[in-house]
């Protein structure tokens, strides 16, 4: 295997756009496990954040199309369950993105598992006032992924990344 | 019984569970009471179609001859599915929807909970995967059953009847046969009877925070898990296959 090779595919993937947070990349969501070569192909290991995620066949077809542009060798996809995905996968930098983005970023450590009552975190920062007087208003939001929150001081309603 | 003939059977039935339910919940699709929960039943859907695929595509491997999830979920008759009749229930009125819900997603939260250690690795990873869905799914259901019981006269009642009319049907959740204790024995998959209590007192929380006195008992629901269903599958199934089965092999 080629080291230098898979050094610049980790950047080329670091290019590609989460279709529905286009702010952070596909690395920087934490879904890309593994790039491989193989004697005729690109092998790339890929995790999905949720198991019906529908953005998922996106990031495929954007991978490929991507690397098969850039003049990589058949280039396959190879998805894993196992370990799964968490929202600690992501970066620091990708937890701000998506603050400025205004989504509440997940709270690390708040996934109280195990509870058959919970309304979540118990502080989510409103992301564009900052005020923290915010409640949950639904545990799913405009994805899988979200959950939908208002705040009480600007009157937004806006996303929190759940943990998972 | 061989034990890839018993992994094929269980994966198949985890599948049809999440699958049939998935799409009661999909009906709910522009229906739903209101936006935020509208949204929200779609949500559960998708993530029980992800769970469907992933158990779909394993048995697909396991059996090796190439079948696929498509050819699971369109390509089969009536009896060839596997699902528990709770699944198959009609979405009622929301209190309905939601009383099959907790009962779904508390147990299937007990059983991911042991399966997550299954020596299986397939089975393993799974469990593992869909737990963390699964809990977003039985708290949200759990407050409902709360808010519900524990909310107007009118909502009382209605919550009241729908789990009268749902109870029964917990039963099959929890039956054996073959399948499972082949996979039982070769520590693959656990024992029903290990978490039975566990699922009792989730219930049991839900409904004293509910203020629900009492649920009546009724008969026991049985028949799925060999293909035998109630008359709501055969409704379910045109409506699901429709596609498929009028533009054979088409792609999209």
């Amino acid at each position: 295997m080629n080291t230098e090779s898979t050094k610049q595919i980790w950047q080329i993937l670091e290019t590609i756009p989460d279709p529905e947070i286009p702010v952070i990349s596909v690395v920087e969501l934490g879904v890309i496990r593994k790039v491989e070569f193989t004697d005729s192909e690109t092998l790339i290991t890929i995790t999905p954040t949720y198991s019906g995620c529908p953005a998922m066949k996106v990031f495929e077809d954007d991978i490929i199309k991507t690397l098969e542009e850039k003049g990589y060798p058949k280039v396959v996809i190879k998805t894993v369950f196992s370990p799964a995905w968490t929202t600690d996968w992501m970066s620091e930098v990708a937890l701000q993105k998506l603050l400025d983005f205004g989504i509440a970023p997940p709270q690390k450590g708040t996934n109280d598992k195990g509870v058959l009552f919970a309304s979540g975190p118990k502080e989510v920062p409103c992301p564009q006032c900052k005020s923290t007087e915010t409640k949950l208003l639904s545990q799913f939001g405009s994805t899988a992924c979200k959950a939908a929150y208002t705040c009480s001081n600007c009157g937004e309603t806006f996303d929190y990344f759940k943990c998972i | 019984m061989d034990i890839n003939e018993a992994l094929i059977k269980y994966c198949l039935r985890l599948g049809d569970d999440a699958m049939i339910l998935g799409h009661r919940l999909s009906e709910l699709c522009s229906k739903g009471p209101y936006l935020e929960e509208d949204i929200a039943m779609t949500n559960i859907s998708l993530d029980l179609f992800g769970q469907t695929r992933m158990m779909y595509t394993t048995a697909g491997e396991i059996e090796g001859n190439g079948r696929t999830e498509d050819d699971f979920a369109y390509k089969r008759l009536e009896p060839e599915f596997q699902n528990v009749l709770l699944v198959e229930q009609p979405n009622g009125n929301f209190g309905n929807t939601m009383a099959r819900q907790m009962l779904f997603s508390v147990f299937y939260y007990h059983l991911f909970k042991e399966l997550q250690s299954s020596s299986n690795e397939k089975l393993a990873a799974f469990a593992a995967k869909s737990l963390k869905e699964t809990t977003y799914h039985m708290r949200h259901s759990c407050e409902w059953i709360v808010r519900l019981g524990d909310g107007t006269e009118e909502s009382h009642w209605k919550v009241q009847d729908a789990l009268n009319e749902i109870w029964s049907y917990r039963h099959e959740l929890f039956e054996k046969d073959e399948v499972d204790e082949t996979l039982i024995s070769a520590g693959l998959i656990p024992d029903t009877a290990t978490f039975k209590s566990a699922f009792e007192a989730s219930v049991q929380e839900v409904l004293d925070r509910a203020t629900i006195e009492e649920v009546e008992e009724g008969w026991k629901s049985t028949g799925g898990r060999i293909g035998h269903h109630s008359e709501y599958m055969g409704h379910i199934l045109p409506v699901f296959q429709s596609i498929p089965r009028t533009y054979p092999n088409s792609k999209w």
